[in-house]
């Protein structure tokens, strides 16, 4: 971690993801009027009023771009946690035992890692009628496979090792040895995969927002796009409603995926030598 | 040869073809319970509805509706729109070609030009180039697709209205020939420079971290000494050996290609698969829905099958016995 925050790509990736985290605990706070509230300035520009302009109801486009912070990032990192669960359980467990039930998790991994994921978060979430939970739930169960994957591959070479052996030879279960020994080794791996799971989780809730299957209760950014785009921002050139909402998922997204990745690189032992 | 590389690759698609199936008749059926729907039909007395159930199979047991189920996919029976009560398979054809023309396009574009920024950026490796390409490129992988699309509306079709904001063709008019051709092109502009952006960031990384690899060999070292000018020894010897591990990831891309095909069209109102999914998502048309979901998981299936033909032909490692 240390070894991140001193590289300047590591700062201002750590420094993009500090200010959103702010937003997203204080942002209804720092608002600077009612997200909902309606006005009689209907798809005004930027003045001093509204910063950012206002909506097709007359609502204040900043004030709905910070509250709107934190549904993306609940839900980003929400689904990225179960994802990662998910992803470390099977990866643990089929590298470990191997034999049918590696095959059998590979085959499931195959499966989810082949069917294109949007589509299957849409059927998924259209038939579960969307609410906070079901798309934490339908990210979190949709992005496990390659987490899944890259853990089975460094159990693999975690079981063989001495420590294990060592274990085993104690007369240690297999749970025992999962848990203490195999999982801790793992767990910086799994966390810098998880990293780069909640940049594909925001972009998730985002996309899916947009396509009418956000939290129909809470304003986020991707449901702002969808807003704008349903009123007709974009062909009456109010750009003010519909690019700050996807400059903010870009940079959040741009942030983490950052972190994640110069994070990856110093604790996966396969891209140590690459440069 | 050995071809039973290949035959466990043809039989890994097979199996998740089964899969597919079964999951796409539970996930219907059990989850998005039709009897339950059928039940929400205004003044259906009870009587009716076990007519109706009678009418779809829905009173046989899952294991039979199950066999009607995969012998009416097998014979392309999807079932009837509950909107436009026309057949799903029908809806699908109509729709399958413009999907196919867009998505074409953007991932060809994407593949070309993302590949050559890659082969600039890797043989400028630490330049300024090399830094913003790498910068613009991580940047459209982080933008939301359909954010890029409205963009391109607001400079090209709203600032400076110089292409057509969606649609395929201009409404009403009675084009045909080279005419209409035109009017399809020009109206293709901005959906497809749309995905051409969406995917260009993932073929530019790889192909820029293949080549970086390709010209750190020793063979590249040994033909700059036999004398070779520079341009013909990225040309001619490091770029084929570099663009291998592309075809791995246009096979990763396709799953991504068709999310990106639904929100992108339905952006721009393009009458494609994607556009039909988002109007079913709206009127909770199950049946278009899942077929349209259908059509997207076998065409992913399909394309991965034939990536790894493709990778079959191509790298003689895999071809040794």
């Amino acid at each position: 971690m240390r070894a991140v925050l001193a590289t300047r790509r590591g700062k201002f990736s750590f420094g993009v993801l500090a200010l959103f985290l702010f937003i997203a605990v204080f942002g209804a706070l720092i608002a600077p009027q009612d997200p909902r509230a309606s006005s009689t300035d209907v798809l005004e520009g930027p003045s001093a009023a509204h910063l950012l302009g206002t909506t097709e109801v007359g609502s204040d486009v900043l004030s709905q771009l910070l509250v709107g912070a934190r549904v993306s990032i609940v839900v980003g990192f929400a689904a990225a946690v179960i994802s990662a669960v998910i992803g470390a359980a099977i990866g643990i467990v089929g590298g470990y035992f191997g034999g049918w039930t590696d095959r059998a998790f590979d085959s499931l991994e195959n499966w989810f890692l082949v069917i294109p994921q949007l589509p299957l978060m849409v059927v998924l979430a259209r038939l579960l009628d969307p609410s906070l939970t079901v798309l934490i739930a339908v990210i979190g169960l949709t992005s496990w496979a390659g987490t899944g994957r890259i853990v089975r591959a460094q159990v693999l070479t975690l079981k063989e090792r001495a420590f294990v052996e060592r274990a085993r030879a104690l007369g240690a279960s297999d749970r025992h040895i999962m848990r203490v020994h195999i999982l801790p080794n793992a767990l910086p791996l799994i966390f810098a995969n998880t990293v780069l799971i909640v940049a594909v989780a925001i972009l998730a809730e985002a996309a899916l927002a947009f396509l009418g299957l956000g939290d129909p209760e809470s304003i986020s950014w991707g449901s702002m796009i969808e807003q704008g785009f349903e009123a007709g921002a974009p062909s009456a050139g109010a750009w003010w409603y519909v690019v700050p909402p996807g400059l903010c998922i870009a940079l959040l997204v741009f942030a983490v995926g950052l972190f994640g990745y110069l994070f990856e690189q110093q604790v996966n032992p396969r891209l140590q030598e690459r440069t | 040869m050995n071809t039973r590389w290949l035959a466990g690759k043809a039989l890994t698609a097979f199996l998740t073809l089964i899969f597919v199936l079964v999951f796409n008749f539970f996930l219907f059926r059990v989850m998005g319970d039709p009897t339950s729907q059928l039940a929400r039909l205004p003044r259906a007395t009870p009587e009716e509805i076990r007519q109706l159930q009678a009418y779809y199979g829905l009173d046989k047991p899952l294991v039979g509706q199950f066999a009607d189920y995969v012998a009416d996919t097998a014979t392309a029976d999807l079932g009837i729109s509950q909107k436009t009560r026309r057949p799903v398979w029908t809806e699908i054809g109509e729709a399958l070609p413009w999907t196919l023309l867009l998505v074409g396009t953007g991932t060809l574009l994407a593949m070309v030009i993302g590949t050559w920024l890659g082969i600039v950026a890797a043989t400028r490796r630490g330049t300024r180039t090399d830094d913003g390409l790498l910068g613009f490129s991580l940047f459209t992988y982080a933008s939301p697709e359909y954010w890029i699309g409205i963009i391109l509306i607001l400079l090209f079709a709203v600032a400076i209205p110089i292409f057509p904001a969606g649609l395929q063709e201009t409404p009403g008019s009675q084009l045909t020939g080279l005419d209409r051709v035109l009017d399809i092109g020009e109206h293709l502009v901005l959906p497809a420079t749309a995905m051409t952006l969406m995917l260009l960031g993932q073929y530019f990384v790889i192909m820029r971290s293949s080549m970086v690899d390709v010209l750190t060999e020793d063979f590249v070292t040994v033909k700059r000494a036999t004398g070779l000018p520079w341009a013909r020894v990225v040309r001619g010897h490091a770029v084929p050996n570099a663009l291998l591990p592309l075809v791995t990831l246009s096979a990763i891309q396709f799953g991504i290609v068709m999310g990106g095909a639904v929100t992108i069209e339905t952006i721009f109102s393009w009458p494609g698969l994607g556009e039909l999914s988002y109007q079913a998502i709206n009127d909770k048309d199950f049946p278009v829905l899942q077929g349209t979901f259908l059509v997207f998981s076998v065409a992913v299936i399909l394309l991965n099958f034939l990536a790894d033909c493709l990778y079959f032909f191509l790298d003689p490692r895999v071809q040794a016995p």
